[in-house]
């Protein structure tokens, strides 16, 4: 019975990890640049649901958009003004770029909120649920759910609107997108806005579930890494896939080793993966 | 002829430097010959083959460990510090068959993961690492200068090999094929390289000296924990300061490393709170309007004056 709880568990955590690694994964995707900052964006995030918790009684629930739509401008000025200057160099340059970015970034949050640990504790609480032998805590539940949500949402984005798939050709060609009349700069802007987005939203509503503080940021960047590794790059299916993989292997992995080596163990099985099968779980498919 | 010039020159201001400027200066030219050498390490995967490595920290860590846990079972320090050096060569090279047909981003991540899979298994094998409590190194009887010499002394001796080392590179088939990989690696196979060797030595090359470093600097501290040696600044530093300098340069990486370090010491003293803004800053600046380094301003320049 054990096993089933784990496996209800690990399925829970996979939903958040989905929501965490989405906008990581796009911005990668299209762009060809690994986001430092993502973790950042994501603890900003929660900074805002905890604010606006705190002074306006705005539940987190309610915030998630609201963040997501400032870290929109955050991330869309960011990469008009500095990021889009390095697209198309190699790797070593972006990376860096983004890393000296996120330096500045969390340094100011520090500054700004301190290190300290915080938390939304929401009054009264969502209590839990029990389904047969399995008991699921209604908070997860409920934030899992909206962050699937919420990526179906981008799903149907990138899908259905013009937008989406100006996105996509500059994803698949930006020569040929730039020819066909695709504002390429714009879009790219566009693009890691809405990584952005993805990554404030799901910063404020995981603020209910994990204590906030720029420290972090590092856990989270990681995750994202590992989740998009996994599941593949550039899809918002291997996001999720990546995502429920991870969940489910850091709660099996606690339960059989002990929780200390459920980081290790993801990392180690991210190197397998990029040695093994770099395209990831589903593969290169790209935003269909 | 002015490569020798340079180093002459280079060697007698820092003789002078260390000479004139006591236990502070012992300090700042031991911590100047460690960047020096991690930034010429990392030159060789990072610069020549073009490879985003982030594994610096991790041969350090490893090598320090390596060196700590051996000097604990009795071998003398200066028999552990290459011992860890090994340890950490003989890690990437076989690491290196697993990882090395990475390119761009999955090269970069998969290097990074190294440092923290590391890191964790040092922490959870606490009989043999001590864990989070970390490790206590033997400390020398010696006055407190003659082992700030000694240290400085060793750490300087692995920044000559180093820059030895790198010059061979430079002159060799070697250099020239890893320039190749940088390149166009599809291209360097096509003709006949053997890419997989020459990247495979480059890895190992930017893992043995970092690991012999990272043993003389737990010897200096006497105290090592995981936090400290498998800190992921110590990979992202090496970069800065090549970049700073010059990518695949002979010179680029050792001015970066003495610009980085006066920089570093600068702001640690003035803005101690703001220094990763600092250092982020200086990153932005760099990545934005001297890509090439220091080295490619006086190239430019000399150029200019030629035209």
């Amino acid at each position: 019975m054990i096993y089933l709880q784990v496996l209800a568990n690990g399925v829970v955590l996979g939903g958040l990890y989905a929501a965490i690694a989405v906008g990581f994964s796009l911005v990668w995707g299209v762009l060809n640049v690994i986001n430092l900052l993502h973790g950042s964006f994501i603890v900003l995030g929660a900074y805002v649901a905890f604010f606006a918790y705190g002074l306006l009684g705005l539940h987190p629930f309610l915030t998630a958009p609201i963040a997501g739509a400032i870290l929109f401008v955050i991330g869309y000025s960011l990469q008009s003004t500095v990021i889009n200057r390095v697209i198309g160099t190699p790797v070593l340059m972006t990376l860096t770029l983004t890393f000296g970015l996120d330096l500045l970034l969390n340094n100011a949050m520090l500054l700004a909120f301190k290190a300290d640990y915080r938390k939304v504790v929401l009054d009264p609480p969502l209590g839990s649920i029990s389904l047969g032998p399995v008991v699921l805590p209604l908070d997860r539940v409920a934030v899992m759910a909206l962050a699937l949500l919420l990526t179906y949402g981008l799903y149907r984005l990138l899908r259905d609107s013009k937008m989406g798939r100006a996105i996509i050709s500059v994803r698949m060609d930006r020569e040929a997108a730039a020819l066909m009349g695709v504002n390429v700069m714009r879009m790219q802007a566009i693009t890691f806005g809405i990584g952005a987005f993805m990554a404030g939203a799901a910063g404020s509503l995981l603020s209910i579930i994990y204590p906030i503080s720029p420290l972090n940021s590092i856990t989270f960047l990681g995750k994202a890494f590992v989740i998009c590794v996994i599941g593949g790059l550039g899809s918002v299916g291997g996001a999720i896939a990546g995502g429920i993989t991870l969940g489910l292997i850091e709660s099996f992995a606690a339960l059989w080793f002990g929780p200390e080596y459920a980081v290790p163990l993801s990392f180690a099985l991210l190197v397998v993966f990029l040695a093994v099968r770099p395209t990831g779980l589903l593969g290169r498919r790209g935003y269909e | 002829m002015r490569t020798t010039i340079i180093l002459v020159v280079g060697a007698a201001l820092f003789a002078a430097f260390v000479i004139l400027g006591g236990n502070y200066a012992i300090r700042f030219a031991t911590i100047f010959a460690m960047y020096a050498t991690l930034a010429l390490s990392w030159n060789f995967i990072g610069g020549f083959a073009g490879y985003p490595s982030f594994a610096t920290a991790a041969f350090f860590g490893l090598g320090s460990y390596a060196s700590a846990i051996a000097q604990s079972s009795g071998i003398p320090m200066l028999v552990a510090w290459p011992f860890g050096g090994l340890i950490a060569a003989a890690f990437a090279a076989l690491i290196g068959l697993a990882i090395l047909h990475l390119k761009g981003h999955y090269f970069a991540i998969a290097s990074l993961a190294l440092v923290e899979v590391l890191r964790e298994l040092v922490n959870i094998n606490d009989r043999l690492t001590g864990g989070g409590m970390g490790l206590n190194l033997p400390v020398a009887h010696a006055g407190v200068t003659q082992q700030a010499l000694l240290f400085l002394a060793a750490m300087l001796a692995v920044t000559i090999v180093t820059v030895l080392v790198t010059v061979i590179v430079t002159r060799h088939k070697i250099g020239f094929a890893l320039r190749c990989i940088q390149q166009n690696e599809d291209a360097a196979i096509m003709l006949g390289v053997n890419a997989r060797l020459y990247k495979a030595a480059a890895f190992t090359l930017s893992a043995l000296f970092p690991g012999i470093v990272g043993g003389i600097y737990a010897s200096w501290v006497h105290y090592i924990d995981p936090s400290d040696v498998f800190d992921i600044f110590l990979s992202v530093k090496p970069l800065v300061m090549v970049l700073l300098g010059g990518l695949g340069t002979l010179f680029g990486p050792v001015i970066g490393a003495g610009v980085f370090l006066v920089l570093e010491e600068a702001v640690w003293r003035s803005f101690l709170t703001v220094h990763a803004a600092v250092l982020g800053l200086l990153i932005v600046a760099l990545v934005l309007f001297l890509p090439n380094g220091l080295v490619s301003i006086s190239g430019q320049q000399l150029r200019a004056r030629k035209a």
